[in-house]
């Protein structure tokens, strides 16, 4: 698993006790306040690449993170 | 300075005001109550004669010198234990004392070498000293009497002599042993006439004896004396400066013989130790002039070219080319740096601008990285800010003291012998920790409570003593009403069954009950607080725990006050300075995030550049995107990551991968194999410039000696700046703190002139707190109200297996230090040559496996072999090793497992099996190199 697609996903299992739209705002934001932009871009490859290895949270969030 | 002497005035301090007045010969003095005769009358700038007293021990009134007479009493009480009442009237000169005295002294003299002029604490011996301030003139007794005069000395220890026939049984050795270091190694052996000394009925190095120096310091004549001082003589002058170990950060006086380091003192007025120290500040400073020490630059092409040393010009123009070329071929980005917690404060700051100004990116990140980093997260979402709560003297008001995964007495033990002392006067311990560290049970010491969780399960365990706060009612309401906010959000998720002490017993290992019971304590036993270290941060669950222990102090109200608070032990001197100077790469000194606007506008005007508004790369960030190719530079400042970093076989291939290393250290590290440019750095003893503990306080460390390569290491940086075109020039490090103050609100109040004045202050220091803050949250949470956050438990990834069935977990030993890289190059090896693998004898049976043998340890990523040492005080199914000598390699074996919110990585929880090494073989590391011959298989 690549190193962006595993770190979303971690992050995404901190968040599984919040409301879907919540949890996935959060990360969004978390990925936003931390994330080098090269580490986002490679996250948005590997969402298109390989959207199934992605928690569907964190799949939810890299869809706001596009927006 | 000429050398500087402390006052000693006999006895301790009593807290309190100043309300009992008396006379001592004639003048008056006003003291605290309690008080002793002697202190008040060196208060009032009479020195009564003494040899048993010093005022970093309780009184204890056996050498009958400090004799005075009291108007209205009977007799010659001691000064030293007698207590100071109002209207007291004291003499202590008398021709009855003058007489008194002297006969003590004779005594003394009588049985004590007559070796003055080639004794080696000629000029610094209390007994010499008191046998002018009496006026011996004779002994009557002569000295062919029975005497100790030939009693053997005791070299054992590599840094101090005990010659035990100049010992006067003072016993100020054994009680600091005891008061002071709380270790009681020590012991009068024997009686009267056969009383002695003794270090357990063995020689020092056998015994208890952990090398604090704290005899050393505590005795009045050479009969525990530093080799050093043997071998040199009595140092001439003194510079106050700050130890460059761990995060204590305690306050030394170098003493010198012209240019040559004599000894390192513990200096009284030193905020954080207050006299104390532990064996590797106090002696291990010997790696500084060590012969591997490099002083010239050096470059080469390739990592497999010799070294070629260049001039400081050649290096500094090399290194600026490089990273400028690599940048016009891969762009701005594509080259970063690493600050060290082990430089001053203002030697990461220029890092960090330079990597921001000149490079022109984010890219900077730190040691912290690997440590603490959590805690910069989880304190900031709960607390509002990236620091511990309380200073070191809080410890002295605590009830409960909990302690989360840290080992104080081998970590930080200074500050451990002050947590001691509060524990022995009848504070409570919880401590929670897989392995039964020392602490859990020593001399007059024993844990109310020992948490033997699994390991990676704190956040579970944490939630669950959290549960039992909320369900039985133990809520601090008042505090959580006035001071607090996101309660209720938090409650309803912490009182959830799954969070029960009864729902996680299974996965933890920790008895419900057990967990209950502690829960109560901390929440209804008064002042709690916790103290916490790598053990909570470096799991994949490391943020989540520092808020969990953060939720649990606000529910019970232990934040704000002497005595409670959330404190992390800082691993290396300038953790807490390296972080708060802007390191990370989403933060702007002062832990401001570089998309704010207004804040970078602040920093651009005063730089005079462009900053880019992205964060930028994390140090694992760093090793994936060079393998990944659009990371090419490095530049390391005194950080060893092809050592301390985890899984390192992907840190190699890294390396290996990037176009140019720049690593800027004391020796030629692990990861200098890797580096195309060595600019060879400073010693504690050379810098100048300050360090901030764990306790926020920051201290000066003042140039002992010349920087012995030719540069700061702040010009070094400034230079690279400016060839890469960017201005960057200080004269003077002072500057450098007068730009950090004057961009960093928490910050303003600190000067290079204030630090000199006050010795040291604990930020922030500002117009609010001119003089600092040491306690935290006292009138409300630097973020308006503290912050609750649900903090579920998600298991780490990593599990054990059939394969892999036992877990390790890491940590470090007293005499070591981090990588090793100084204490392996001074005389503490003596204690510590080579890491070992704790592991419980039943886990040991079933392999075959004999205390001593060499064992393979082997985990998914890496294999290693060091020796077994077979020690119950790790639970069945979980082995431990430290990682302070590269031949090891510890983190070969370690993954890349990190914390979710920040990367710090997973050191403590790496699913392992454990063997009899049988055929060597190769460890490949992917860089070409191998590791220690290993069975891997």
């Amino acid at each position: 698993m690549s190193p962006p697609v595993r770190m979303i996903n971690d992050i995404a299992a901190q968040f599984q006790h919040q409301a879907p739209a919540t949890a996935a705002a959060a990360i969004a934001e978390h990925v936003r306040t931390f994330w080098d932009p090269r580490m986002r871009a490679e996250l948005m490859r590997r969402v298109e690449s390989e959207p199934q290895l992605l928690d569907p949270l964190a799949l939810a969030a890299a869809r706001l993170l596009r927006a | 300075m000429s050398l500087l002497k402390e006052p000693d005035l006999g006895t301790p301090a009593k807290p309190g005001p100043a309300t009992v007045s008396l006379e001592v010969d004639g003048l008056p003095v006003t003291v605290p109550e309690g008080t002793s005769v002697m202190r008040a009358a060196a208060l009032s700038g009479i020195d009564v004669p003494k040899l048993c007293a010093t005022d970093s021990l309780e009184a204890f009134g056996s050498c009958r010198l400090c004799l005075v007479e009291i108007d209205g009493r009977r007799g010659t009480p001691a000064s030293c234990t007698t207590p100071v009442v109002e209207g007291m009237r004291v003499s202590t000169q008398t021709p009855k004392l003058e007489k008194l005295r002297q006969g003590v002294m004779e005594l003394y003299i009588s049985d004590h070498p007559l070796d003055c002029l080639t004794c080696s604490a000629n000029g610094d011996c209390e007994l010499q000293d008191m046998s002018g301030a009496v006026g011996l003139r004779q002994v009557r007794y002569g000295y062919d009497g029975a005497n100790h005069l030939d009693e053997k000395t005791d070299s054992s220890n590599p840094y101090f002599d005990f010659d035990a026939s100049k010992c006067i049984s003072c016993s100020r050795c054994v009680r600091a042993c005891g008061e002071v270091q709380g270790t009681f190694a020590l012991t009068i052996e024997g009686r009267g006439f056969g009383s002695k000394v003794s270090a357990g009925g063995s020689d020092f190095m056998s015994s208890e004896c952990v090398s604090c120096g704290a005899c050393v310091q505590a005795c009045p004549t050479a009969t525990l004396q530093e080799k050093s001082v043997i071998q040199l003589g009595m140092p001439s002058r003194s510079v106050i400066t700050t130890c460059a170990y761990c995060g204590v950060g305690c306050s030394f006086k170098a003493e010198l013989r012209g240019a040559e380091l004599v000894r390192m003192v513990p200096y009284k007025d030193g905020g954080a130790n207050e006299g104390h120290s532990c064996v590797k500040g106090r002696f291990a400073f010997g790696y500084a002039t060590h012969p591997e020490r490099v002083l010239t630059p050096m470059v080469r092409e390739t990592i497999t070219d010799e070294w070629q040393p260049v001039d400081w010009d050649t290096a500094i123009l090399f290194t600026a080319a490089r990273l400028r070329d690599i940048q016009s071929r891969h762009g701005v980005g594509a080259i970063g740096g690493i600050t060290s917690s082990r430089t001053t404060n203002e030697e990461v700051y220029v890092v960090q601008k330079m990597i921001r100004a000149a490079f022109g990116n984010n890219n900077v990140d730190t040691c912290a990285r690997v440590c603490h980093s959590p805690t910069g997260y989880g304190l900031k979402q709960t607390f509002g800010t990236s620091a511990g709560t309380q200073d070191f003297r809080s410890v002295a008001r605590s009830d409960v003291i909990m302690v989360i995964g840290a080992n104080p007495t081998d970590g930080h033990p200074v500050f451990a012998s002050r947590m001691k002392r509060r524990l022995r006067a009848g504070a409570k311990l919880i401590v929670i920790d897989p392995r039964r560290i020392d602490l859990v049970r020593s001399p007059h010491i024993e844990a109310q409570h020992h948490l033997q969780l699994a390991p990676g399960t704190n956040v579970a365990v944490v939630n669950a003593m959290a549960h039992v706060v909320l369900t039985e009612g133990l809520v601090d309401r008042t505090f959580v009403d006035e001071r607090c906010e996101d309660f209720d959000d938090w409650a309803e998720f912490i009182a959830r069954p799954e969070n029960s002490p009864e729902a996680v017993e299974e996965f933890t290992g920790v008895p419900a009950e057990e967990v209950r019971q502690a829960a109560r304590l901390f929440a209804t036993g008064g002042n709690g607080a916790i103290y916490y270290g790598l053990g909570v941060t470096e799991h994949s669950q490391g943020s989540t725990m520092v808020m969990g222990m953060a939720n649990l102090a606000m529910a019970t109200g232990n934040i704000g006050r002497d005595g409670v608070g959330v404190n992390p032990l800082r691993g290396q001197n300038n953790v807490q300075g390296s972080c708060d100077m802007g390191s990370f790469p989403h933060e702007l000194p002062g832990y401001r995030h570089v998309s704010d606007d207004v804040v970078r506008g602040v920093f651009e005007n005063m730089w005079g550049s462009t900053l880019q508004a992205e964060p930028g790369l994390r140090i694992p960030n760093m090793f994936d995107a060079a393998v990944e190719g659009s990371f090419r530079a490095l530049y390391v400042q005194g950080e060893d990551i092809a050592q301390s970093d985890p899984n390192i076989k992907h840190v190699h291939a890294a390396l290996t991968a990037l176009e140019l290393v720049v690593v800027q250290d004391l020796f030629l590290n692990e990861t200098a194999k890797f580096a195309h440019v060595f600019l060879p750095g400073t010693s504690f003893l050379e810098k100048d410039g300050t360090f901030t503990n764990a306790e926020r306080r920051i201290n000066r460390v003042r140039p002992v000696m010349a920087p012995k390569t030719g540069k700061h290491e702040w010009q070094i940086v400034a230079e690279i700046a400016q060839a890469m075109g960017y201005p960057m020039r200080y004269d003077d490090p002072s500057e450098i703190m007068d730009e950090i103050a004057a961009l960093t609100p928490t910050f303003s109040g600190v000067s290079f002139a204030k630090l000199d004045k006050l010795g040291s202050v604990q930020w922030p220091c500002n117009e609010n707190a001119p003089e600092g803050t040491p306690i935290m949250h006292m009138d409300g949470f630097v973020r308006g109200k503290g912050r609750f956050v649900p903090t579920p438990f998600v298991p780490t990834r990593e599990r054990s297996t059939r394969k892999y069935p036992l877990i390790l977990t890491t940590g470090r030993i007293l005499s070591q230090y981090n990588v090793g890289a100084q204490t392996r190059r001074t005389a503490n090896v003596a204690w510590h040559s080579e890491d070992v693998l704790e592991i419980h004898p039943h886990d040991a049976e079933v392999r075959g496996i004999n205390d001593g043998d060499e064992v393979v340890l082997t985990s998914r990523v890496g294999a290693t072999s060091l020796r077994a040492v077979l020690a119950d005080r790790m639970p069945v199914g979980v082995v431990y090793t430290t990682f302070h000598h590269p031949v090891t390699g510890a983190n070969v074996v370690t993954t890349e497992n990190s914390d979710w919110a920040t990367n710090c990585p997973e050191y403590k929880v790496t699913a392992v099996q454990v063997g009899l090494k049988s055929a060597p073989r190769p460890v490949e590391t992917g860089s070409g190199e191998t590791l220690r011959p290993a069975m891997v298989d």
